[in-house]
């Protein structure tokens, strides 16, 4: 696992990942704790799970599951949006200790179709290509999946902005009416009450 | 369908399966190894990231600010001995290519710091590619590529480009469309707010006037 980062022990850290519907999203991560002692992260940290947490755009819960120091998970997106999938520690100690701190791998695919390793050592030329080929096609769905998401988000994007145009177009009128209806009524309000204080 | 993955090599064991499985590791060596994440950035907050490199590979960090803010962060980038690379403030987006000199851990940061009360969405991808060839006579080894491996590599190729530029202009989009939001937002608040202070001050003026002309003196006449 390549990237990693550093996190408090009780610190909730979220990614976010904006997906088309049915694309299926495969995490994997490593967790290590700051050993006070050795001034180095443990390798193996027993007892450290960590609390993953995904969430719908829509704001349900799609997986919410305890894994180990070192774990696989993986989710099928059925709406199209932003996913936020959200990594805590389980840890129970006092967030007060100083010094204490977790350092998170992490590697998140989005629609992968893993190369079949079995492949590299495929004796049958066909079969080889006919599983680049497999893989190219699954490629190519996916760009597809992800255009036609792109032209809903295009539509709401556009959306907006004829709201945004007939909102301003509307208060600008209402705003000038409610003006001028105002102007004559201080004017008229003023009038009578010179007239009645016999001033004019 | 590979969004870039940390993918590893593997080698056929068979001399004569070697060339074929060195192809297929070229298919994916092009693109050795990559990340791209997006997280929210607090106000007043840093973010840091970790890989560790080895020497003389080709990297490239893009990033670029979805939402918040003026949408704008600072980043930089370290080397394992601690050196800054590459150093931008308030930047929107950018595109960093470096060649590894040191092998080690290196660092790259995203800061809020600047900002007092708006988060910011960051999306980054950092992508490691180009390591050196496993065999160094791999080259001539493409005259023995049939026309199918070929076309697959083209494909390849092609597609992992569409996908490059489809997430680019899938974030110009999600930026767009969150100003857009944010504009319709402020029109409709702005319009209640300055309607509602049309009608106060207007109502405020004759209320005032009036009471000018309204002395309470008892028994006297207004003049």
């Amino acid at each position: 696992l390549a990237l990693y980062f550093h996190s408090g022990e009780r610190e909730e850290k979220c990614i976010i990942e904006d997906i088309p519907s049915d694309t299926l999203v495969i995490g994997n991560y490593k967790v290590q704790r700051w050993d006070i002692h050795k001034q180095d992260f443990l390798e193996y940290a027993p007892g450290l799970g960590m609390f993953v947490t995904v969430t719908t755009p829509s704001a349900e819960v799609l997986l919410s599951k305890l894994y180990g120091p070192k774990g696989t998970f993986s989710f099928t997106s059925y709406l199209s949006g932003e996913h936020v999938i959200c990594l805590q520690s389980n840890s129970t100690r006092f967030v007060a200790f100083a010094g204490s701190k977790l350092r998170i791998h992490l590697d998140i695919r989005v629609g992968e179709h893993f190369l079949d390793e079995s492949v590299v050592q495929a004796k049958d030329k066909v079969n080889e290509v006919n599983s680049r080929l497999e893989h190219l096609i699954e490629q190519i769905h996916h760009i597809s999946k992800e255009q036609n998401y792109e032209r809903e988000r295009e539509e709401k994007f556009r959306k907006t902005s004829e709201e945004t145009n007939s909102n301003i177009l509307w208060w600008a009128i209402v705003q000038t009416l409610i003006l001028i209806s105002i102007g004559i009524w201080q004017i008229k309000s003023l009038r009578d009450f010179f007239i009645s204080k016999k001033l004019v | 369908a590979a969004r870039r993955g940390a993918g590893g090599m593997r080698v056929g064991m068979r001399v004569g399966m070697l060339a074929l499985a060195v192809l297929l590791c070229a298919l994916r060596a092009g693109r050795a190894g990559g990340t791209e994440l997006t997280f929210e950035l607090p106000d007043s907050d840093k973010q840091c990231f970790h890989q560790e490199l080895e020497r003389g590979l080709k990297f490239t960090l893009d990033y670029q600010v979805i939402t918040g803010g003026h949408y704008d962060v600072d980043c930089y980038v370290e080397d394992p001995n601690g050196r800054t690379i590459y150093k931008e403030t308030k930047k929107q987006y950018d595109s960093f290519p470096h060649r590894t000199e040191v092998k080690g851990v290196y660092t790259f940061c995203f800061s809020n710091e600047f900002s007092t009360f708006s988060h910011k969405t960051v999306y980054f991808d950092f992508q490691v590619g180009d390591e050196p060839p496993i065999l160094p006579d791999m080259s001539n080894r493409v005259t023995a590529l049939t026309q199918m491996e070929s076309a697959c590599i083209t494909i390849h190729e092609a597609l992992n480009t569409v996908i490059d530029s489809q997430t680019h202009y899938r974030l110009r989009e999600a930026q767009d469309r969150s100003r857009a939001e944010d504009l319709n937002g402020r029109v409709s608040y702005w319009s209640v707010g300055e309607t509602l202070i049309l009608f106060v001050v207007s109502i405020g003026q004759v209320m005032l006037l009036k009471s000018f002309f309204t002395e309470k003196r008892p028994g006297s006449a207004s003049t």
